[in-house]
């Protein structure tokens, strides 16, 4: 396990940066500062459940890699889904959390605006992730629930804060 | 199973889960938000943040996994009994994993920013910080993972379906939270005594 976790260290580590790259921002607007665990929580969780349901279907032979494949393409819809319908409500309460702490110096929709793009660009993302690290597992005939999860729950959480990132620049 | 069906049950399987973690996450960013004082006197601890929920997450994750496995296999006993040696190997691994990965994580942390010339807080602090909260959220997460694993047992559940999700949201918040304390405690410390910058 020890190996496992200092590898995760390093890799956190860089999505540590581009954090610390973005601290006078954060420390200035406490709506974003309130986002930034939820959305690294919630692209985690995203990767981590479509990785655990296409590794399922995998093991039973239920999955094909063809872009006409029913279970392939219902998980990817539901999982751009599900980041449509949370990440504004995600939005909405850290800027509420924030305002109830007297200190939202944004925007009620810039805050929103900044999670859901933020959000539909990480269930994008953490779909192409989980199809390409599933691919390559089933190509090197890897067990997909070794690999799969743990690679897509870490490289969510780093292209969780990269994907915030961007969004503040854009939006803020 | 259609497209259309699968991509419903997909979505109505995940939504319960992803919300009640994102309320558990914004609860830990309200701490974040809140401790902004502390993330300006100890500089780089943002830099930190990533590295330790993540931490926390894996290391809790598979003790709870370990835990509900036992259980499964009849050689844990679903009540909390510090005699038990296998318990207590399982707890004694995790706090230690998750201590030594968080001071890891430090110098990294301090390496990293001296060598891109960022300001930084001192080593000693950083590693103050890292290993107070560490061993403080490690202490409430055993608890917490081994009362909810125990308890949700013995009621009949599989704890291997409610582990993950118990282990991200109570490790998000209290990560955040024994991270305040602790900042706020070498700060205090660094005042009495001196020696910081």
């Amino acid at each position: 396990m020890l190996p496992v976790l200092l590898v995760l260290a390093l890799v956190e580590l860089g999505s540590g940066l581009v954090l610390g790259a973005l601290e006078d921002r954060l420390l200035r607007s406490p709506s974003l500062l309130v986002l930034v665990p939820v959305t690294i929580g919630t692209a985690g969780n995203l990767g981590s459940i479509l990785a655990a349901r296409l590794s399922t279907a995998f093991h039973l032979g239920t999955l094909s890699f063809d872009p006409g494949d029913d279970t392939l393409v219902g998980n990817a819809v539901a999982t751009v889904a599900l980041a449509v319908t949370l990440f504004p409500v995600i939005g909405l309460g850290a800027w509420a959390l924030a305002a109830l702490l007297g200190e939202a110096t944004l925007a009620p929709e810039t805050v929103v605006l900044v999670a859901l793009s933020a959000g539909v660009a990480l269930a994008v993302l953490a779909v192409a992730v989980t199809l390409a690290t599933t691919y390559v597992a089933y190509r090197l005939s890897l067990d997909p629930d070794d690999v799969v999860i743990p690679v897509v729950t870490n490289v969510c959480d780093v292209l969780g804060v990269v994907v915030l990132f961007a969004a503040v620049v854009a939006f803020t | 199973m259609g497209l259309r069906e699968t991509a419903e049950e997909a979505y109505r399987e995940a939504l319960p889960a992803l919300a009640t973690s994102a309320v558990g996450g914004l609860f830990a960013g309200v701490v974040l938000g809140g401790m902004r004082a502390e993330l300006r006197a100890v500089e780089g601890l943002l830099v930190l943040v990533p590295a330790l929920l993540a931490t926390r997450g894996s290391v809790f994750g598979s003790f709870g996994v370990r835990i509900a496995t036992g259980l499964h296999q009849g050689i844990v006993e679903p009540r909390v009994d510090l005699g038990d040696e296998r318990l207590r190997a399982a707890a004694t691994a995790a706090l230690a994993n998750g201590v030594l990965v968080s001071l890891v994580a430090a110098v990294l942390t301090v390496t990293a920013l001296t060598l891109l010339g960022s300001p930084v807080a001192p080593l000693p602090v950083m590693l103050g910080v890292a290993l107070i909260a560490s061993v403080l959220s490690g202490v409430v997460l055993t608890a917490v993972v081994l009362l909810v694993v125990f308890a949700g047992y013995r009621r009949g559940y599989d704890p291997d379906t409610f582990v993950g999700p118990v282990v991200t949201t109570t490790g998000d918040v209290a990560g955040v939270f024994f991270l305040l304390v602790a900042a706020r405690t070498v700060l205090a410390l660094v005042d009495t005594f001196g020696g910081g910058p």
